[in-house]
């Protein structure tokens, strides 16, 4: 187990194209770090170039405190699970598990190489199929196999490239959860490529997001939806997404295409002399007038409901409105960036199951100012960006993590004693 | 897949029989011909009236001994060399090709097509002076060497395929999990490529095996004649009776270490045809 430090990243291919534009980052020993962004952001370049099958144009890559930028993949004592698993077909899923044993030759004996297979296979629940060929195998049996290939080397540091992306979503949720146990139990350095927002949030300790080859934040999942520092990384995380609505400053008041919201004096100041901000606002924010009583300081809408959504947990709303065409241009390019259609400007809300707001009526809603965002149209940046709150969310997210690893061990400890 | 009608099978019923018939017919009349006495050749029927070893017996004891003998010994040791060395060549050329992006790639695929379209009786005359020039002529190695060029190109065009096939990741898997480049390459690419290999021998041996404007082009004497070519040395007993019966017999006796290869084999050759098709 150990430590890996980037430290100014930059990965061109041969053609010329900048894939991996200069990222530095540090991931503690024991820590689960998720690097996450839409397609083709360099999350899996970069994922290749820590473990060593991708060139590293310049910058240092150092693990476990030596720099291992021109050392061979099997040099770097890492384990990876790739996307499609890459189990060898002609093996057993025993010898495939096994496999990187017997490669150091002379390492263990044959009984040693029984022992922890058969350890490995405990841990993953793969007993019963020890002599089976990965062909006969399940996607989500694979999965655990390409995992048991990782668990059984005692690797200095887990590597993940898009592991679950090829089941379907309810063994997704049930692998998710088996990686995030298998983690803290073995307290291995992991990081974890994905493009899906909900992977990212959920396993994380720390997420890195990226765009275009640069790291957007580093941060909790907490810290991320709660204070991201841009457009980008704000659209991109949550689900349904954050909604961005043009916002116009008119002396002391902020026009939505939705409602008029008053400006507090702390976000004048941070508004400066823009006339034309773009406003965040998360589906989560709004609630229903009908089914909890406005605060003091909420701001009160009544909008047409176009479409509902009732899922059982939630009810979504779909409010549409006319955008601001000075915004549009950058909101569309938000749209592309995050892989999305740039479909109609709508507003999605989610209020509660028991909520009565039906198709085609008109909604009362209230939302509280302070959890609004704002950004600069321009630069993309949030004016509303709390480094401080930032930064204690995450000492306290931290020190959370140190915590369960320790009620981990402890827990293991008890039950090898 | 569905289940097929009466009439269809009935359809593809006759289909099978006629294309059997097509195909093997020959191959039949060859096998009656090789059983029949040299004077009743000429009889105009299809099976033998009297069956007879006699044919046999001259090509592997009686006067035809010297020619047939010491060319099925070139054949077999010809074709099983150069068959050899072309795997083992394809084999990691068609991997570089695979995988590796380096220049002229291109460059050795097409001359790789070029050469196996040339025409081979193009080649032959020069080749024929240059061997002789050199002291190639009339030796094993004089025939390795061309058989090598009809089957390397075709080789190197089938494993090429065949690498490709087998996804990269892992190699890179057994990379990341601690095996030299070499042990990737051993332990997680060749034994899945075995089929492809395997294919590919076959079809490099039947190329060399059925090889015949070199084989009576380079040689002149027992030393490196081939099977193909010592045929049509074969002469009657007298000048009066036609070598039908004895050349019969050689071709079925070269006939069948290919029809028992394929029996044996045909498994792995159509997994090896089929793999791009279905994938794993």
């Amino acid at each position: 187990m150990a430590a890996i430090t980037l430290k100014d990243i930059v990965k061109r291919y041969g053609d010329g194209y900048l894939a991996v534009k200069g990222v530095s980052l540090d991931i503690a020993d024991g820590e689960f770090v998720i690097l996450v962004g839409p397609s083709g952001c360099g999350k899996s370049t970069l994922l290749r170039m820590i473990v060593g099958l991708e060139d590293i144009t310049d910058g240092d890559l150092s693990i476990g405190g030596t720099r291992v930028n021109d050392k061979a993949p099997r040099d770097r004592h890492l384990a990876m699970v790739f996307q499609n698993y890459a189990l060898y077909p002609h093996l057993t899923v025993f010898e495939n598990i096994a496999f990187p044993l017997r490669l150091q030759k002379g390492a263990f004996t044959e009984e040693q190489i029984r022992e922890k297979v058969e350890f490995a296979a405990k841990t993953l629940e793969l007993q019963d199929h020890l002599q089976r060929k990965p062909a006969n195998l399940s996607g989500g049996q694979r999965q655990r196999v390409a995992m048991g290939r990782a668990i059984v080397r005692e690797a200095q540091a887990f590597l993940f490239d898009e592991p679950l992306s090829n089941l379907d979503a309810k063994l997704r949720g049930q692998m998710r959860t088996e990686i995030a146990r298998m983690q803290r139990r073995l307290g291995t350095t992991t990081v974890y490529v994905t493009h899906d927002q909900t992977e990212a949030m959920t396993l994380g300790d720390r997420v890195a997001v990226l765009r275009k080859g640069e790291l957007q934040q580093v941060a909790s999942p907490r810290g991320l939806y709660e204070h991201p520092v841009n457009l980008f990384v704000a659209g991109f995380i949550g689900s349904p997404p954050m909604n961005f609505l043009p916002g116009e400053v008119d002396g002391d008041v902020l026009r939505l295409p939705v409602v008029d919201v008053p400006l507090t004096d702390l976000l004048k100041a941070r508004l400066g002399t823009r006339k034309l901000v773009i406003v965040g606002l998360r589906p989560e924010h709004f609630e229903d007038a009908d089914l909890s009583e406005p605060t003091k300081e909420a701001v009160t809408l009544t909008v047409p409901v176009d479409v509902t959504e009732w899922l059982g947990s939630d009810l979504y709303a779909y409010v549409p409105f006319e955008t601001n065409p000075d915004v549009a241009g950058k909101l569309e390019e938000l749209d592309r960036d995050l892989d999305g259609e740039g479909m109609r400007t709508q507003l999605v809300v989610a209020l509660d199951s028991e909520s009565k707001v039906r198709d085609g009526d008109e909604a009362k809603l209230w939302f509280d100012p302070n959890k609004m965002m704002v950004f600069d149209p321009e630069s993309g940046e949030n004016l509303t960006y709390d480094q401080e709150a930032v930064r204690e969310i995450d000492s306290q997210n931290e020190q959370n993590r140190k915590a369960s690893l320790e009620r981990a061990r402890a827990r293991e400890g008890a039950k090898a004693s | 897949m569905r289940a097929m009608s009466t009439k269809l099978k009935v359809w593809w019923a006759v289909i099978t029989v006629l294309v059997l018939v097509y195909a093997l017919l020959p191959v039949l009349s060859i096998i009656a011909t090789s059983f029949k006495l040299p004077s009743q050749l000429n009889l105009g029927t299809f099976w033998p009236k009297t069956w007879t070893t006699t044919n046999y017996e001259q090509i592997l004891t009686g006067s035809a001994k010297d020619l047939f003998l010491p060319a099925l010994r070139n054949s077999i040791g010809i074709s099983l060399i150069s068959t050899a060395i072309a795997v083992v060549l394809a084999t990691l050329a068609a991997y570089a090709i695979a995988r590796l992006d380096f220049r002229g790639k291109r460059l050795v695929l097409t001359t790789a097509l070029g050469v196996s379209i040339f025409p081979v009786i193009s080649i032959v005359t020069p080749l024929f002076n240059l061997w002789r020039n050199i002291g190639l002529y009339d030796t094993w190695l004089g025939l390795i060497i061309p058989y090598l060029s009809l089957t390397l190109p075709i080789s190197i065009w089938t494993l090429a395929a065949f690498f490709r096939q087998i996804p990269w990741e892992l190699e890179q898997a057994a990379q990341v999990d601690g095996a030299t480049p070499w042990q990737a390459f051993r332990k997680a690419i060749v034994p899945l490529a075995a089929p492809g290999v395997f294919t590919t021998a076959l079809i490099a041996f039947f190329i060399a095996w059925n090889d015949f404007v070199y084989g009576i082009s380079l040689t002149s004497t027992s030393a490196a004649r081939p099977v193909p070519a010592a045929l049509a040395f074969f002469t009657g007993a007298s000048q009066f009776e036609e070598p039908t019966g004895a050349i019969s017999a050689a071709a079925v006796v070269v006939t069948i270490p290919v029809v028992i290869l394929v029996l044996l084999f045909q498994r792995q050759i159509v997994s090896g045809l089929t793999q791009g098709a279905v994938k794993g």
